[in-house]
C-alpha cells in the first residue's frame, strides 16, 4: 500500500505498472484520476490552492484504503493526493487499486474516493483574477459516501 | 487543563491564528462545552462557531463529535467540511 501527499506530479503508468508488475495474482487495476477542474466557469484561469493537515491527512488515508481493504479483495493500492498550487487540467489525485478481478478493483476504488471527499482534511482555494475563495464542501458528496453504508 | 487548538482553512484566516495552547478552565470537559467557551470571545469565533454552521472537529487527528471528552494534552482542530479530491 502506498500513501501519499505531495506536491510534485505522479506519473499515472508507472504508478500503475508498479501495482501489477511484481505480482501474477492481479487480474484487475482500476485507477480513477482527478484533475483541477476551470472552477471559475470561463471568467479567467483559476489556480487551485491546497492546504491539508499534516499528520491527519495521512491517518484519514491510511483508514480509508484499510476500510476497503475489509471489504473487498485488494491485492494492493496506490493513493497520491498533491498539495500546493496546482492549474485547471492538472492531475490532483490518483486511486489505484489491484484485485484478482475487477469488480472489487472498481468498487474499492471508488470507495476510497467517496471516503477521500468526504473525511480527508484538504481544502481547496481558488484564485481568479476578481479574488481568492475557499471553495464550498458539496452535499451530493456526502450522499456518496452515505451510500455504502458504513 | 491544558490542550492544543488547530485551526485550518477559512476558519484560520477567519480567526487570524493556525493554533494556541490555551489553558482550559475546570468545566470545559466536553467538545461542546470547548466549543461554547470559544463562542464567548464573540466576534468571528461566536459568529463562525454558531449552532446550525457547519465546520468539523478532530481530537488526535481522528473526527469527533461534540460529546467527546478532552483530555491534558489533547490535540483538537477546528475546520471547515473538507474539499478535497
Amino acid at each position: 500500500m502506498k500513501i501519499t501527499v505531495q506536491t510534485e506530479a505522479f506519473d499515472l503508468d508507472r504508478e500503475v505498472r508498479a501495482l501489477y508488475q511484481a505480482n501474477p495474482k492481479v487480474g484487475a487495476v482500476a485507477s480513477f484520476l482527478g484533475l483541477v477542474r476551470d472552477l471559475n466557469e470561463g471568467q479567467g484561469v483559476a489556480t487551485l490552492s491546497l492546504e491539508h493537515y499534516p499528520g491527519m491527512t495521512e491517518k484519514a488515508l491510511a483508514q480509508i484504503v484499510e476500510d476497503a481493504r475489509r471489504r473487498w479483495e485488494v491485492l494492493d493500492a496506490t493513493l497520491i493526493h498533491r498539495v500546493g498550487t496546482l492549474h485547471p487540467s492538472e492531475p490532483i489525485v490518483l486511486v489505484a487499486v489491484a484485485s484478482s478481478h475487477r469488480g472489487d478493483a472498481f468498487a474499492a476504488c471508488e470507495f476510497i474516493m467517496d471516503f477521500l471527499k468526504t473525511r480527508a482534511p484538504f481544502w481547496k482555494k481558488e484564485a481568479t483574477p476578481e479574488g481568492e475563495r475557499w471553495v464550498d464542501a458539496r452535499e451530493s458528496d456526502e450522499r456518496a459516501a452515505a451510500r455504502w453504508q458504513v | 487543563m491544558k490542550v492544543r487548538l488547530l485551526y485550518f482553512a477559512r476558519l484560520r484566516e477567519v480567526f487570524a491564528t493556525s493554533q494556541e495552547t490555551p489553558e482550559l478552565p475546570p468545566n470545559i470537559q466536553t467538545v461542546a462545552s470547548l466549543l461554547n467557551w470559544l463562542r464567548q470571545r464573540g466576534g468571528v469565533w461566536a459568529e463562525e462557531l454558531a449552532a446550525g454552521r457547519a465546520y468539523r472537529v478532530a481530537i488526535n487527528q481522528d473526527l469527533t463529535t461534540q460529546e467527546a471528552v478532552l483530555h491534558e494534552n489533547d490535540e483538537i482542530a477546528v475546520f471547515p467540511p473538507v474539499t478535497g479530491g
